[in-house]
């Protein structure tokens, strides 16, 4: 089985044009429960969920844990994005349906878990093929804390996110950060499942 | 990316040609039962004999009927109302005098001049004292205002002000007034001129970038009482944090405006923007605070890789670093004299504030709740730091006695209530609450009595009171 780790971008099989995002996906999703190794994720069943907006928008309390673990063991992914298709939609296009899955955090923590591991691993393959993207990774925080900690939570979930991706082995040149506090929230509500879904590390392809 | 665009520059100043003639105590004090003349010579008072209200222990009464307007226009007529109503709210906002109610006014004849007044009406009222003021149209569209204040047992002027200028003054008239009535009966510094900056939603649109649905918030200044509201940003982004520089002259703010939050300070009267602390794509600066001397800013910054507090000048040399912990440390603000930080520091686990001196010595905890932000370090005379605590699913005002470490709360559980400000004398403080649904701005002192709502229109939040 390929493993889909942090040298894929250097040497993989694939060669320097991968095939698509999805496929890319589904293949990191498939192997990263047995493949990453740095550090392994503890629970069989986080993965990187499916691209698009729903799952974008989805917090963790709400994903569907078992559909995206059953969706790589399709054997034939039923959309092959090629990368052609990124290289000619605009970035509000693809940022509308993005292949970056955001992830979540506790509250008051800028921890990431393992569930997050995983995400990041995904985000990171995706990232490794298209070396030419800069990607500003939004930190943002729940209704609940005050507005002006919450400026410094954000930055520390962005921050945290940052690291750990130079970590799976992507250049510092290719992330930005930036923290939005509780200014700009996902969900409106106030209650648990809203306010998970604003605990959040965001993806913006801000440069193709 | 971002498109920076142009800063507003505000078209009203508020040194708005005051030509106010002061014309103090001893100089307007006349004798005698006659009513008072404007010219009459001075008599050798002290000016313990012009304070009004002897009766130790109790409040002056006071009562402010309308201005009078001799010429009958309108216009005039509706200042001087606007006036009366302004000067009798801003001196029932220092609680040094029972104001007397309005509205039960209708028994005292009008006053026949500026001077001749029905005292024996108004100490049946049970007033000590009274302003008397006219509104006079002057040949060149301006008004002229007099104003006196009067004993109504002595008949005497404790002391009269003048002033010429636009109609639309009128509010800016009475707060002049009344900062002078407390400075000449109660040696109190009023706060009547002051200014609040003030974060709102009420112009929002669509943030630009590449995420949808992102709403903006813009900056805004505001007379003390929530009158006078004027915008200072039009960036199509995110503007929070608003603090006024010492002179009153700029208000610095944190802006999203070039993409990641860096600190602006825009000069309002200049029409001038500055960022001075080096923000860039990667290095991100927010929550600025202005030294009691304005001339240095203590702010958050990410620039070693977590939130840690500076300090710079306020043009961002000297920068020094002040914190240095793995946790969260923010929200910075400056004792009385200059030479200690409060902040806010997550170290132990929980946002907790924390006080260090300038030079980085000297740290300790200040707080032991389940969650502190938004310290605020009172101005001289008091010693104490207001800040927004967890006391349930929201905020409370409290403030903390730093000679004693004596926590006292301010707010109780209407709302959340959050981002609290001194006024420059440290009575008030103003803060944010949603107790009605929306996010207004009210005022307090810091007893908790006297509250206040100043703003209506959309949410609004985040407020720093002038100096």
């Amino acid at each position: 089985m390929h493993c889909s780790g942090r040298r894929r971008g250097a040497g993989g099989g694939r060669g320097p044009l991968p095939r698509g995002v999805v496929a890319a996906l589904a293949l990191a999703a498939l192997v990263s429960a047995s493949c990453v190794d740095n550090p392994p994720p503890v629970e069989p069943e986080p993965t990187a969920p499916p691209p698009g907006a729903a799952a974008v928008d989805a917090p963790r309390a709400e994903r569907p844990a078992r559909d995206s673990a059953a969706r790589p063991a399709d054997p034939a992914p039923p959309v092959l994005v090629e990368e052609d298709e990124f290289t000619t939609r605009s970035l509000e296009e693809i940022n509308r349906d993005s292949p970056l899955s955001p992830v979540f955090f506790g509250y008051d923590s800028s921890e990431i878990d393992p569930e997050a591991q995983a995400v990041l691993q995904a985000n990171a393959d995706v990232l490794l093929q298209f070396p030419t993207w800069v990607v500003t990774i939004e930190g943002h925080c729940d209704e609940r804390g005050t507005p002006e900690y919450n400026l410094g939570l954000g930055e520390r979930r962005a921050l945290a996110v940052r690291d750990h991706l130079v970590r799976l082995g992507l250049p510092t040149a290719q992330l930005r950060t930036v923290s939005y506090g509780k200014e700009f929230p996902f969900a409106p509500g106030s209650d648990e499942v809203s306010w998970a879904a604003n605990r959040r590390a965001h993806f913006v392809i801000t440069a193709q | 990316m971002i498109t920076p665009r142009p800063e507003p520059r505000l078209e009203s100043s508020p040194s708005f040609a005051l030509a106010a003639v002061l014309a103090l105590a001893a100089g307007g004090a006349v004798v005698s039962s006659q009513p008072p003349q404007d010219a009459a010579p001075a008599s050798p008072r002290s000016q313990v004999d012009l304070i009004i209200g002897d009766r130790v222990g109790s409040q002056p009464r006071f009562a402010v009927p309308d201005c009078l307007a001799p010429g009958g226009e309108p216009e005039l007529a509706s200042a001087g109302r606007i006036l009366a109503q302004v000067l009798w709210d801003d001196l029932d906002f220092e609680r040094e005098f029972r104001m007397l109610p309005r509205d039960t006014y209708s028994t005292v004849p009008t006053a026949r001049s500026l001077t001749d007044l029905p005292f024996q009406a108004w100490q049946e009222l049970g007033a000590d004292g009274v302003v008397s003021c006219s509104v006079t149209g002057l040949p060149d569209g301006e008004i002229r205002v007099r104003a006196r204040l009067f004993n109504t047992r002595s008949l005497e002027s404790a002391f009269g002000v003048e002033f010429a200028g636009s109609l639309r003054n009128a509010r800016v008239y009475a707060h002049e007034l009344s900062d002078e009535i407390h400075r000449q009966q109660r040696g109190l510094e009023g706060v009547a001129r002051s200014r609040i900056t003030f974060v709102s939603d009420r112009d929002s649109e669509s943030a630009l970038g590449l995420v949808e649905n992102r709403q903006t918030k813009e900056v805004y200044i505001s007379d003390y009482d929530g009158a006078n509201v004027q915008r200072v940003t039009v960036s199509r982004s995110l503007n929070v944090t608003p603090t006024w520089s010492v002179n009153g002259r700029a208000v610095a703010y944190t802006s999203w405006r070039n993409g990641p939050p860096d600190v602006l300070i825009s000069h309002i009267y200049e029409g001038r923007l500055e960022a001075p602390l080096g923000g860039t794509v990667d290095v991100h600066n927010w929550l600025p605070s202005y030294s009691p001397d304005g001339r240095y800013i203590a702010f958050t910054s990410n620039r070693d890789g977590n939130p840690e507090v500076y300090i710079s000048r306020t043009d961002g040399t000297e920068l020094r670093r002040l914190t240095n912990h793995p946790g969260i440390d923010t929200s910075p603000t400056w004792s009385p004299l200059g030479l200690q930080i409060a902040f806010t520091s997550n170290r132990t686990g929980s946002p907790q504030i924390y006080v260090v001196g300038v030079d980085g010595t000297g740290l300790r905890r200040i707080t032991f709740e389940s969650y502190c932000d938004r310290p605020t370090w009172s101005p001289a005379p008091y010693n104490e730091i207001a800040y927004a605590s967890r006391t349930g699913p929201g905020y409370d005002i409290k403030v903390v006695d730093l000679a004693t470490n004596e926590v006292r709360q301010v707010t109780f559980g209407l709302g959340s209530n959050e981002s609290p400000s001194y006024a420059a004398n440290g009575r008030h403080l103003v803060f944010s609450s949603d107790r009605t649904g929306e996010r207004q701005l009210y005022l307090i002192g810091r007893d908790g009595r006297g509250l206040r709502r100043i703003t209506g229109t959309g949410n609004n939040e985040m407020p720093g009171w002038s100096r």
